[in-house]
């Protein structure tokens, strides 16, 4: 049978940072940093990497009863994370570990979701960075809205630029969602301001990319009316670059971008997956030369822009968030059992006040029984 | 100023829209064709043309996208109202409503509220094709975190959109369709003394109660006067609220009837029917002095319309479960 898929030429990917830790330079995208802004980034990349190390041996303790890992996806989300201003809107996934350290959310406070001790874990508002979605795909509608909200809100105080723009994370598997197709359309439509940034990890459990898309993932946006761009994944500068230029230009009035940040998911989907069931170590190997830490560490030697005391301390800062993760992770409560019935509504409920009060007395009557432990 | 005039519900709904719109901002309305063309049963008639096209959203055809994006907006701090314009089509919305619309503000520990009314015309009677006609209430009043309120006349319709409006938490607002075009006399200085998630006795009486809400109500008044030509005295209550559902309005009423029919559009099998009959029981079991009965729909998909009055209960189904229940 021919092959019938649209070509439209060779397929590009924005580096500013090769595999091998070379300056390169892109006429789109151009960034100039310090050296200290560059060795925060990399200090961003290693405390994620250790936050998802310390957070997948948990887990292996019994102290998690999951964790979804984001192993190898540090370079996008912290690219992407330090693109953004606070007056900025993430909507993540479940997997925006470094996201969630750029915006300043405590990585402590991650771990309640996968513990079994709460379903949020921290408020949206105060970092501008909503809870994890695990639905896939439900939060860029979520994240178009909040959008259409800025926008809005520009339009009624008869300014040209907007206040804000909002990123939209989501990954390879939720582009098949209609959520996600629509989210889109809508965002199209209303020219709202907002990013979509799709970390292609390659992998939705264990479904290669091949089962979601027969073209290039960026290039769907040309579809929807809107610009698209793949970036290396990997490199922390073009991700950072690509992504911050594009939510300049939504602030701007410009409408929404698709990024398609080309990575590879490293570990498993989650702690309770076996990814040897269906891929091969050769290509995890081919990967791993391309580790995001890596090639940003070899950049900074190379440059004399960090020295040995700056990896040392920044080691010692890692142990010790690490044994502050371990530490609080332990520490996190259960619940009281009558929180069940807190915040289902904003406004009092009579039925679940009713069960409250039942399900208060049920307790209380073992508490009231003799011989019985409390 | 004149404050009392006789609309339809269509109109009487169109007028708390109104003043919904004027009174905050914030509030958006939003959904498929509610702007020019003032909404398919035009109960958002004039409404883009009075308050622009920042206020009142022509959506793209996508129900899931219109909950979602009210859910962002509402993160923002918008109040958005939501037309699904038909029952049959809010399916393609259902997960955005159970998995965040219900849930956002638990998760968060009430740090996200969502002020979002879904508006749903449903219902049958009207002659309508296949999706047109459906009663899922029962979906929805199964889910924590929303509430589910009906109207059944002119009135309800004003007081009640503006109370779903003005309540912090996620209301599905399910119109009557079939009602739309009933007439009553709406006084907008006539404030409510029914809370919006109260139920209310819709007609006294002695002998039974009847437990029905929304398009039912109206064919149960009519049950009723029927019975009452024949020496029968009942009691009719209009629940207005699915969730929460009044239950203690319906246990006052068997306890002084002894005898319960509930009656709703919607299949009877797992329905809130079904809820009320173990509610009562529970709580009053000792008052009755019949079983529950129940009038409703078949466990099979809505009929085509030519069929659909075998489907729907209508006053001699009614009455023979009046009469079943007043014989035991």
């Amino acid at each position: 049978m021919p092959d019938t898929r649209p070509s439209e030429g060779p397929v590009e990917l924005v580096q500013l940072l090769t595999p091998e830790g070379e300056r390169v330079h892109h006429p789109d995208y151009e960034l100039d940093l310090s050296d200290a802004e560059y060795r925060a980034l990399f200090r961003d990349l290693a405390l994620t990497r250790r936050v998802d190390l310390e957070a997948t041996a948990l887990q292996r303790q019994g102290e998690l009863g999951l964790w979804a890992g984001c192993l190898g996806q540090e370079a996008a989300q912290v690219g992407s994370g330090r693109a953004m201003t606070p007056d900025d809107f993430a909507f993540p996934t479940y997997r925006e570990h470094g996201v969630a350290l750029t915006r300043g959310v405590d990585p402590l406070s991650l771990l309640g979701l996968f513990r079994g001790v709460s379903n949020g874990g921290w408020d949206p508002f105060e970092r501008n960075f909503a809870l994890y979605t695990i639905v896939i795909g439900n939060q860029c509608l979520h994240a178009v809205g909040y959008a259409m909200g800025v926008q809005m809100e520009a339009a009624r105080a008869g300014e040209a630029e907007h206040s804000s723009a909002v990123v939209a994370y989501f990954g390879d598997g939720a582009s098949s969602q209609g959520d996600v197709n629509e989210s889109f359309i809508w965002a199209s439509v209303f020219n709202a301001p907002v990013v979509f940034f799709c970390q292609n990890n390659q992998w939705a459990i264990s479904e290669p990319l091949e089962k979601q898309t027969r073209i290039p993932l960026y290039r769907r946006a040309h579809g929807f009316g809107f610009h698209g761009v793949r970036v290396d994944g990997n490199d922390v500068l073009a991700v950072l670059a690509v992504t911050k230029r594009h939510l300049q230009q939504a602030r701007e009035g410009a409408g929404p971008t698709l990024i398609e940040a080309f990575t590879y998911r490293m570990g498993a989907h989650t702690t309770s997956d076996d990814p040897t069931r269906y891929r091969l170590a050769a290509d995890l190997e081919a990967w791993k030369l391309k580790d995001p830490i890596e090639r940003m560490r070899s950049f900074l030697w190379k440059n004399q822009l960090a020295d040995q005391d700056f990896f040392d301390s920044l080691d010692e800062e890692s142990e010790a968030l690490a044994v502050r993760l371990r530490e609080g992770c332990r520490a996190l409560p259960d619940p009281d059992p009558l929180e069940i019935f807190d915040h289902v509504y904003a406004e009092p409920h009579a039925l679940v006040a009713e069960e409250r009060a039942a399900y208060a007395s049920y307790l209380a009557s073992f508490e009231a029984e003799p011989g019985v432990p409390a | 100023m004149k404050t009392a005039e006789t609309l339809t519900m269509a109109k009487a709904l169109n007028l708390a829209l109104r003043r919904c719109l004027e009174a905050d901002d914030k509030t958006l309305i939003m959904g498929e064709d509610v702007g020019k063309l003032g909404g398919v049963f035009r109960v958002t008639d004039a409404l883009q043309k009075d308050f622009g096209e920042h206020r009142v959203i022509d959506t793209p055809l996508a129900e899931s996208a219109i909950l979602g994006t009210a859910i962002g907006l509402a993160m923002r701090g918008f109040r958005p109202i939501v037309e699904i314009q038909f029952d049959g089509f809010v399916y393609p919305a259902y997960d955005q409503i159970v998995s965040q619309l219900a849930k956002m503000h638990a998760r968060s520990r009430g740090q996200v509220p969502l002020p979002i009314v879904v508006r749903i015309p449903y219902g049958g009677g009207i002659g309508a094709v296949e999706h047109h006609s459906e009663s899922p209430e029962a979906y929805f009043a199964h889910t924590a975190g929303l509430r589910v309120v009906t109207p059944s006349h002119p009135v309800d319709a004003y007081w009640m959109l503006r109370q779903a409006v003005a309540c912090n938490d996620p209301v599905i607002f399910f119109e009557p369709k079939r009602r739309y075009w009933d007439k009553a006399e709406v006084d907008e200085s006539l404030e409510p003394t029914t809370p919006l998630f109260a139920g209310r006795v819709a007609r006294p009486g002695t002998d039974l109660t009847i437990a029905c809400y929304g398009p039912m109500v109206r064919t149960c008044l009519e049950a009723a006067a029927a019975a009452e030509a024949e020496g029968r005295n009942l009691e009719v209550l209009d629940l207005r609220s699915l969730s929460p559902l009044d239950v203690d309005l319906v246990c006052a009423s068997v306890e002084r009837t002894g005898r319960l029919v509930v009656v709703h559009e919607a299949p009877v099998w797992l329905g809130v029917g079904a809820e009320i009959a173990a509610r009562v029981q529970e709580r009053c079991f000792y008052s009755l002095q019949a079983p529950v009965l129940r009038v409703g729909g078949f466990h099979a998909p809505y009929p085509p319309s030519r069929i659909e009055e075998h489907y729907l209960p209508d006053l001699d189904r009614i009455l023979d479960a009046v009469d079943r229940a007043t014989e035991h």
